[in-house]
């Protein structure tokens, strides 16, 4: 099996959101950097188990700055073999994904795994734009990942319940909640990280055909309206009459 | 020119997810002085509501498979080339998610996934995107021949216009796929709403105290048409089972209505509900963090006032 898993850097999920540079830069002071929990959790750990049941090599790749350093030693530490950073600071969801798509190209990797999206952007964008670059199968949304002998059994969220397809072949997968639990990274893990190989290669240039202006923060919610816990009912009235959410 | 949507098809009808796009398409085109034009696979029940909501035309391909996204885009985008489309509008749900991304990548254009408001049609195409789990507004400018939304279900009201669209057969599907689709399991069983699409859900968390409690919160659900959620912790030690845990990294939704109860509301949770409309938090403990993101709020034991929540809806329900 050859698998490629694609890993981002992200804030943590407790990190306070502002913005710098006239709104035009998330604002990066104080703010811890984790490997995308969707990414990590989901598509990184089913892969290695697949790794790990039917042998052969998972490499993860990133596209990013120096900075993604310690996240792709996380994902090495847990149990990727080896490592590429694309070098690139551009975060448009389609340059990263002509970045990878450029990389694995005529690389023969089985599967290409992605997490379903990232928490900064959510742009749910990056497999789906790899998979139409490389003329491969794209299923969104997995939370199941099987090989039955050489065709791979996923089952994806759909509308009213899930839908259980088949690809034979290469494909690309979005992996949501339910694919595999997050792993600990061990002592051994850690150690064995820091010699494992990390590929540094060059991005091939793209122009972005999105971009982004300006950050806003939503608009203040109204304060809570409190209701008085003897008198129940009054709540059901509020929400039907004044919230009309009933 | 012409604004394009692709709309899932659900059971002879657009899903109501499809007929928002279609009326926010419609926008769209009234703007641009120009058409909106639905294409959907399978078959439809007339034209499945899509002219009501907005379309003029509806292409129907009763042979296109559904689940293969290679087969769809490249559908799209006969349509979009025979129709000179410059816009496509697809739900930001699991069908524009495995499809809008390889329309962008196709043509190489401007992207703007998860949208919830119309875009600005000046010299530049300007379009605002919720980002950092709902609690930034990205404002991005759109370049390239046809620019790519994907709107959040539950942001844009579906119009009633009180029309037809017209509605034409087409085969686009060349036959070849490479998805095979084994079975479709459904999760509407035993009356259960599902929790994504729900329009009101009763969530809870550790302050329920053990698996065994959760009776009322199933039942205040069933009275209010409701769908179940819960928090991350009691997804994690098995108290409710996985697919209801909403939050940062379990799902995102955006009801209309959102009860939690018993839950403190820490940003990774607030993560998954921020988009709801109406948020009503019911907790011991008023210092709760999530009362500063509640609309309406009671502070006390759930014990005690759930049932009496339970008691008041049915007698709302009663009159109604």
């Amino acid at each position: 099996m050859k698998i490629l898993v694609c890993i981002a850097k992200t804030p943590d999920t407790t990190s306070k959101i502002s913005f710098t540079d006239g709104d035009t830069r998330f604002n990066e002071q104080g703010v811890q950097f984790i490997v995308n929990p969707y990414d990590e959790w989901y598509a990184l750990v089913r892969g290695l188990e697949l790794k790990e049941q039917l042998g052969g090599n998972l490499t993860v790749i990133t596209v990013g700055a120096a900075d993604c350093e310690p996240i792709i030693r996380k994902a090495l530490a847990i149990g990727a073999d080896d490592a590429v950073r694309v070098n690139s600071n551009i975060e448009d969801s389609l340059v990263v994904a002509h970045q990878i798509a450029a990389y694995a190209k005529g690389k023969d990797f089985d599967m290409i795994l992605t997490g379903k999206e990232t928490i900064d952007h959510n742009g749910s964008s990056v497999g789906g734009m790899i998979a139409e670059l490389l003329d491969l199968p794209y299923i969104a949304l997995a939370t199941k990942l099987d090989m039955e002998g050489s065709t791979a059994l996923m089952v994806r969220e759909v509308k009213g319940g899930d839908e259980v397809v088949e690809v034979s072949g290469p494909f690309v997968l979005s992996a949501a909640k339910g694919m595999a639990e997050q792993r600990i990274p061990n002592m051994r893990g850690i150690m064995a990280a820091r010699t494992k190989p990390l590929e540094l290669i060059e991005a091939v240039p793209v122009n972005s055909m999105t971009k982004v202006l300006n950050f806003t923060l939503p608009p203040a919610k109204a304060s809570c309206k409190y209701v008085d816990p003897e008198n129940a009912a009054e709540l059901i009235r509020l929400l039907s009459e004044e919230a009309k959410a009933l | 020119m012409s604004i394009i949507v692709f709309a899932e098809n659900s059971q002879g009808k657009l899903s109501r997810a499809a007929l928002e796009s279609v009326s926010y398409a419609r926008a769209i085109a009234d703007q641009r002085n120009t058409q909106v034009i639905v294409l959907c696979a399978g078959k439809l029940d007339d034209d499945g509501g899509a002219g009501n909501a907005g379309a003029h035309k509806v292409l129907v391909d009763s042979s296109l498979p559904s689940s293969d996204g290679q087969a769809i885009t490249s559908a799209i985008s006969s349509v979009i080339d025979s129709s000179q489309g410059d816009v496509v509008v697809i739900a930001h749900d699991h069908t524009g998610k495995f499809i809008a991304p390889r329309l962008a990548a196709k043509y190489n254009t401007g992207l703007a996934t998860g949208v919830t408001s119309l875009p600005e049609l000046g010299a530049d195409f300007i379009v605002k995107r919720n980002v950092f789990s709902g609690k930034a507004i990205a404002t991005v400018k759109l370049e390239g021949p046809v620019k790519i939304l994907s709107l959040i279900p539950n942001s844009y009201p579906i119009s009633n216009l009180g029309s037809t669209a017209n509605v034409e057969q087409v085969n686009l599907f060349d036959g070849k796929s490479s998805v095979k689709v084994r079975e479709f399991r459904s999760t509407n069983t035993d009356g259960h709403i599902p929790l994504p699409e729900a329009e009101k859900v009763v969530s809870a968390g550790r302050g329920m105290k053990g698996p065994e409690h959760w009776g009322m919160i199933e039942e205040l659900a069933k009275e209010l048409g409701a769908a179940t959620a819960c928090s991350r912790p009691v997804a994690d030690i098995g108290w409710r089972p996985h697919h209801e845990h909403v939050g940062q990294t379990g799902i995102a939704i955006r009801p209309n209505l959102y009860f939690a109860i018993g839950i403190s509301g820490a940003i990774q949770h607030l993560a998954g509900v921020n988009g709801s409309k109406v948020i009503v938090v019911i907790n011991k403990d008023p210092e709760a963090p999530f009362f500063k993101a509640a609309d309406y709020g009671i502070v006390g034991d759930a014990f005690e006032v759930v049932p009496k929540l339970i008691e008041a809806v049915k007698a709302h329900n009663a009159k109604h």
